[in-house]
């Protein structure tokens, strides 16, 4: 399978090959124009939306000063409701721990609901290793699994294509992994809808084993809580007789009533409705209703890592809408697979790096992936602060310093490539500091003005290729403001 | 050591800087936002409700006590419904017109079997006007989950006023976390081929949701 993203590229060459496939860019801008408009009339509809966001934001924080307490809390409240709880502290370990579950129930197949967690383990590839087939019934993992692709938005996995290619997709893949598209399939979203209707129906009734995820998990009572649109979920929730979920430790809330705020602004986020056609609630297994066992698999994966950092681990409050993704400029051109990550666009580019550390090329690159313009932050329903993150871990990937890896602290070392940049600060710090020299060296610069490249030379070089070097003034501040005392009188 | 200590253990090192005394859950969330939206009288908010079942391609209808069972046998055979099941505790009276054949869901019933039932009727457990949501809760006049999921055409009977809330925070407030829930907001869709919502994918393509009472 190729939906694998070890050695992606660093996030400026895998965006440049993007940038310049224009069905690509085609696709991505209208998907991403269409969503954009209706978000902005679907949010508009609250006049509290600003307190909702507040709130989801608050009660996020909270939980994460106090995850160990809750964490536990869910644990004892899944238990007593007659779930089993898991806990793994990386991909291997919950890849491990679903594969043998899946194996007890002497089961070769499961059908899966659309679920990033599971994503981010590549818990598909590392089942398929030990025999065992996963189905993905979301329609957008349908298309990303037939077309052997990878996925390039958190909603909508299949955004970077386009309704003509899906159906071709359909039309070669479909036979290979069970009932074959319709004769004369069109293109029209109907349609393939119903393709994909016809195509899962069998899987969805035979399946003995569901795998999902879940958007929000309840402390005080252990309700996981899946919010989708197409019914797929359903089926995979209720029809299976074993149920595991893969969970994200940061996905708990600690009260029944905090599901209030989040209902509210999650479905307006993502899909721009005022309530996704469906959400699914259950706590523990219910007599003669769906699954008769039932799994919980608490995934760290990197979260206490990202959880340590002070500025950085606001990202855990992410509650995976993609309204950042349908907003940012540089993901409408660069499109999702450039990020190198199942989290793509802004909120990818502060998760991944702190989830996987920002050792790679292209996990170090990630904070760069950003004009820092803020459409997230103001998009956001859990008001992450998208740009103050990027900041934070572009300085953690030049200058190097403390962090926490895989549970222990650990001293970075300053990132390669970024020499330049590091002996510019340096000097700007030392002129800053020596008031005699600053002011000599912008004398020089004012008088050689004249003289100055439009470019910078060597290392500036690409710096420069698209920008304007600003221009010097024809006197330095300083001298004006002794000259004319601040402008006093109208002097000039 | 086990992966649960690992964890735990992380989770407190990493919130070392964080005082003991961060404050309780009460005073940790504001929440000032609002309990409902707008002001509405009850038959507004049914009119709403109705309104936003629509907006999302729900099919609504009207109806006065007396003439439910009628209403379901007009609608099931406008389907073409030939057999229809429905939860052990729906009311029998809601179903004397009714010419398709009733199947009675069993706990020994499968998937398949299911998939052959053309209809499902259920009572809900409330609605909710300003999403157009209806909630189940597995009660006896709702049944297992999966009775409302595998047949393509489902009608909902919402007792109004009675079962109708303005909000999502009022919703919640009615219903039992303990017990398997699922919210309903109009019939299957995808918004998966670019960006644009296509009603009808694995769940029922048709929702029929019929207000009950003499409003």
């Amino acid at each position: 399978m190729s939906g694998t993203f070890v050695g992606m590229p660093a996030f400026p060459r895998a965006a440049r090959e993007a940038v310049g496939n224009t069905t690509l860019r085609g696709n991505l801008r209208h998907a991403t124009h269409t969503i954009r408009d209706k978000r902005a009339r679907a949010v508009a509809e609250l006049e509290d939306w600003a307190a909702l966001r507040e709130a989801g934001k608050q009660i996020k924080d909270h939980t994460l000063r106090h995850l160990d307490r809750y964490l536990v809390q869910v644990e004892d409240a899944v238990t007593a409701a007659g779930g089993t709880v898991h806990w793994a502290a990386d991909a291997d370990e919950a890849n491990e721990i679903v594969a043998r579950l899946v194996e007890a129930t002497g089961e070769s197949e499961v059908v899966k609901v659309k679920s990033m967690a599971t994503q981010e383990i590549a818990l598909n590839e590392a089942l398929e290793a030990r025999g065992i087939h996963a189905y993905e019934t979301d329609l957008a993992e349908l298309i990303v699994q037939l077309g052997k692709d990878r996925p390039s938005h958190i909603l909508v996995p299949a955004i970077h294509r386009n309704r003509g290619e899906i159906r071709d997709i359909f039309r070669s893949e479909m036979s290979e992994w069970g009932r074959p598209a319709p004769e004369g399939l069109t293109d029209t979203p109907a349609e393939l809808a119903e393709a994909a209707r016809l195509h899962l129906r069998e899987k969805f009734l035979r399946a003995k084993v569901g795998i999902s995820g879940a958007n929000f998990v309840v402390a005080e009572t252990g309700t996981l809580v899946v919010v989708e649109s197409e019914g797929n979920g359903r089926m995979c929730l209720t029809l299976p007789e074993t149920l595991i979920s893969v969970v994200g430790i940061e996905k708990i809330v600690p009260r029944w009533q905090d599901l209030e705020v989040f209902l509210q602004t999650l479905p307006r986020s993502s899909t721009a409705e005022r309530m996704n056609p469906y959400t699914s609630m259950w706590t523990g297994t219910t007599d003669e209703d769906g699954p008769r066992a039932f799994h919980l698999v608490l995934l760290d994966n990197g979260r206490t890592d990202t959880l340590a950092d002070e500025v950085g681990r606001q990202a855990l409050r992410c509650i995976r809408c993609s309204a950042c993704l349908n907003v940012c400029p540089v993901y409408e051109r660069a499109g999702g697979h450039a990020y190198g990550s199942v989290y793509p666009g802004p909120i990818g580019a502060i998760l991944s790096p702190q989830l996987r550390g920002t050792g790679s090329e292209i996990d170090a690159s990630l904070p760069y992936a950003s004009s820092l313009c803020g459409a997230c932050y103001e998009v956001c329903p859990v008001a992450i602060d998208i740009p103050e993150v990027l900041v934070h871990l572009r300085e953690r990937v030049v200058q190097g310093g403390p962090a926490v890896r895989g549970g222990n602290r650990v001293v970075l070392k300053p990132a390669k490539g970024h020499a330049a940049e590091r002996a510019a600060m340096r000097a700007a710090q030392w002129a800053f500091t020596h008031p005699g020299a600053l002011r000599t060296g912008q004398r020089l610069a004012s008088r050689t003005r004249r003289l100055h490249p439009r470019t910078l030379p060597g290392p500036g070089r690409a710096w420069s290729g698209s920008r304007d070097l600003p221009a010097v003034p024809a006197e330095p501040f300083r001298d004006w403001w002794q000259r004319t005392r601040g402008g006093k009188g109208g002097a000039k | 050591m086990s992966s649960r200590e690992r964890i735990l253990g992380r989770v407190r090192r990493a919130l070392a800087d964080v005082p003991d005394d961060a404050g309780p859950y009460e005073e940790a969330v504001a929440r000032d936002y609002l309990r409902e939206h707008g002001r509405r009288s009850v038959p507004e908010t049914v009119d709403l409700l109705a309104e936003n079942l629509a907006d999302y391609r729900a099919l609504v209808h009207r109806c006065a006590d007396g003439q439910l069972s009628e209403l379901l046998a007009r609608l099931l055979s406008a389907h073409g419904s030939r057999t229809v099941v429905v939860p052990p505790g729906l009311p029998a009276q809601w179903l004397t017109a009714v010419e398709a054949s009733v199947v009675q869901d069993l706990a020994s019933s499968t998937a398949p079997e299911l998939d052959e039932v053309d209809s499902v009727v259920t009572a809900c457990a409330v609605a909710v006007a300003e999403t157009g949501t209806i909630v189940l809760d597995g009660s006896p006049d709702q049944g297992r989950r999966r009775i409302t999921l595998v047949p393509d055409h489902h009608i909902c009977v919402v007792r109004v006023p009675g079962q109708v809330v303005s909000s999502v925070p009022e919703a919640l407030e009615r219903l039992d976390p303990v017990r398997p829930l699922t919210w309903i907001s109009g019939p299957s869709a995808t918004s998966d081929i670019e960006l644009d919502r296509v009603e009808g994918v694995h769940g029922p393509r048709t929702l029929e949701v019929v207000l009950l009472g003499d409003s």
